[in-house]
C-alpha cells in the first residue's frame, strides 16, 4: 500500500469541516420549534448514521473483492472498514439515546432503524472478535469476508422484520425534508464525517497491511545460518 | 451413492450414536423454559402471552450447544481433512450436515412444545401449524449455524464465538418464528400469520442458498 500523505490531509480536512459545521449548528443555526436545542444533536447524529451505512457497504464491497480476487490490500481495507463501521454504529446508538431521552422520554426504543443499528453493531462486533481469535491470516481473511457478506445480506431482512414488528422513529431527515435553515451545518458535517472516516480508514488499512506483512514474512535467519552463509 | 445422502447418513448416524448428547441439550432447553417463568412470576395470563418467545429463546440457546457439537467430531483426529480428500463436492458435505442439524433442532423444538404447553398453559388448538413453524425456524437457525460452527470449531474460544456470530444474524428468523408461534397460540384476529411465515421462508431460502455457496471457501485450506 502507498505511503502518500493524502489520508492525513483528508483527516485534517474532515476535522476542519466538522468543527465548522458543528460551530454553525450549535451557535448560529435557528432553534427547532418543537424540540428546542436538543435537536442540534442532529448535526452529528444524522451524518454519523449516513456514514455508518456507507462504511459498512464499503466493508461488504471489500469482502466481495477479497473473496473473488483475493489480495492482502483488500483484507486490510476490510479490517479497517469493519472497525470503522462498529465504531460509527456504536456512536449512532449513543447519540440516538442521548436524543431520545428528552424527546421521546426513553433512552431506547425498538424502532426499525435503531434496532437495525444495534443488530449491526453486535453482528460486526462479533466479526471483529472472530478476526481476533483466528491465528492463520489466510483463514482470518476468508472467514471474516464470508461473515461480512452474510451479515450484510441480513441488513434489509432485519430492517423490514423490525419495521413490521414496531415503529415510532420519525421519518428520515434529508436535505429535502428539513428546513433550509438547517441545511448547511448538516451538509458540512456529513462531508466532515465522510472525509474524517475515509482518511482514518486508509491509515488503519495501511497499519493492517503492515501487520499482515510481518505476520506473513519468513522468520529471520538464525545466527548459525547467517554464520554459515558468510563463512 | 449420492454424496449428499452419504453425508446425511453419516451425520444422522453420528447423532444417533451420541444421542445422550441430544437428551442433555433437550434437558438444557427444558430447564431454560422453567427458568424463564421466574422472570414473569406466577401470572398465568402473562406466561401464556410470552410462551412463544420463551420457546424460541430456549431453542436458540439450546441450538448453540447442538450446532457446536456437530463439528466437534469432525475436528477430532482431523476427520474433516479426510472428508475433504474425498472426490465429492464440499457442498454435499454442508447440506448433509445442515439437514442433519435441521432434523435435530426440529426434534428438539417438537420436544420443547409439550414442556411449553404444560408450563405456560399454551393453547394446542393449531398444533400442525406450530410444528410447521418449528421446522421453518429450525431451518433458519441451522443454515447459518452449520456454517459458523464449521468456522468456530477450528478456533480458540469457540463456545463464545458461535453465539456471538449467530445471535445477531438470526434476528429476522427469530422475530418471524416468535410472532408466528404467538399468533398460533393466542389467535390471529388480524390475519398476520402469513406475513411472518413468508418472512421465515424468505430467510430460509436466502441462507440455505448463500451458506451452501460459501461453505467451500470456509473449509478449504
Amino acid at each position: 500500500m502507498g505511503k502518500s500523505v493524502w489520508p492525513f490531509g483528508l483527516t485534517g480536512l474532515g476535522l476542519a469541516l466538522l468543527a465548522w459545521g458543528t460551530t454553525w449548528g450549535l451557535g448560529f443555526a435557528p432553534r427547532e420549534a418543537y424540540m428546542g436545542d436538543v435537536q442540534r444533536i442532529m448535526y452529528v447524529h444524522v451524518p454519523t448514521a449516513w456514514n455508518a451505512m456507507l462504511v459498512l457497504t464499503f466493508a461488504f464491497l471489500c469482502a466481495l473483492v477479497s473473496l473473488l480476487r483475493g489480495g492482502w490490500v483488500w483484507d486490510a481495507r476490510l479490517e479497517a472498514a469493519i472497525e470503522a463501521g462498529v465504531v460509527l454504529s456504536g456512536l449512532v446508538c449513543i447519540q440516538g439515546s442521548i436524543w431520545a431521552r428528552p424527546t421521546w422520554g426513553v433512552w431506547w426504543d425498538w424502532d426499525p432503524r435503531l434496532t437495525t443499528t444495534a443488530v449491526l453493531l453486535f453482528g460486526f462486533g462479533g466479526i471483529l472478535a472472530l478476526r481476533q481469535f483466528v491465528d492463520d491470516p489466510v483463514k482470518r481473511a476468508v472467514w471474516s469476508a464470508v461473515a461480512v457478506v452474510i451479515a450484510y445480506v441480513d441488513v434489509p431482512l432485519v430492517y423490514f422484520s423490525v419495521r413490521w414488528w414496531n415503529s415510532l422513529h420519525q421519518v428520515q431527515s434529508s436535505p429535502e425534508t428539513v428546513s433550509r435553515a438547517f441545511h448547511w451545518p448538516l451538509r458540512i458535517n456529513a462531508f466532515g464525517v465522510l472525509f474524517l472516516v475515509a482518511g482514518l480508514l486508509e491509515l488503519r488499512a495501511r497499519l493492517a497491511f503492515m501487520r499482515r506483512e510481518t505476520e506473513l514474512a519468513p522468520p529471520p535467519p538464525s545466527e548459525t545460518a547467517v554464520a554459515a552463509a558468510t563463512r | 451413492m449420492n454424496p449428499f445422502l452419504a453425508a446425511l447418513r453419516k451425520d444422522l448416524l453420528l447423532q444417533w450414536r451420541t444421542r445422550s448428547q441430544l437428551v442433555a441439550v433437550f434437558v438444557f432447553g427444558a430447564s431454560a423454559l422453567l427458568l424463564f417463568s421466574f422472570a414473569i412470576g406466577p401470572n398465568a395470563a402473562a406466561l401464556r402471552q410470552f410462551a412463544g418467545g420463551f420457546l424460541w429463546l430456549a431453542l436458540l440457546l439450546a441450538s448453540t450447544l447442538a450446532l457446536a457439537d456437530s463439528f466437534e467430531s469432525e475436528m477430532a483426529q482431523r476427520a474433516l481433512e479426510g472428508l475433504l480428500l474425498l472426490p465429492a463436492d464440499p457442498r454435499a458435505l454442508y447440506y448433509g450436515k445442515a439437514v442433519a442439524n435441521l432434523l435435530q433442532l426440529t426434534l428438539l423444538g417438537a420436544g420443547l412444545v409439550p414442556v411449553m404447553v404444560v408450563l405456560y398453559d399454551a393453547s394446542t388448538a393449531r398444533l400442525p401449524g406450530l410444528l410447521g413453524i418449528v421446522v421453518l425456524g429450525a431451518a433458519g437457525l441451522s443454515a447459518p449455524g452449520t456454517l459458523y460452527a464449521a468456522m468456530t470449531a477450528q478456533v480458540r474460544a469457540r463456545n463464545t464465538l458461535l453465539p456471538l456470530l449467530l445471535f445477531p444474524l438470526v434476528v429476522p428468523a427469530l422475530l418471524g418464528a416468535v410472532k408466528a408461534t404467538s399468533l398460533l397460540i393466542l389467535g390471529d384476529p388480524m390475519g398476520q400469520l402469513a406475513a411472518w411465515t413468508w418472512l421465515l421462508v424468505a430467510f430460509d431460502v436466502i441462507y440455505w442458498s448463500l451458506c451452501g455457496l460459501v461453505f467451500e471457501r470456509v473449509i478449504e485450506d
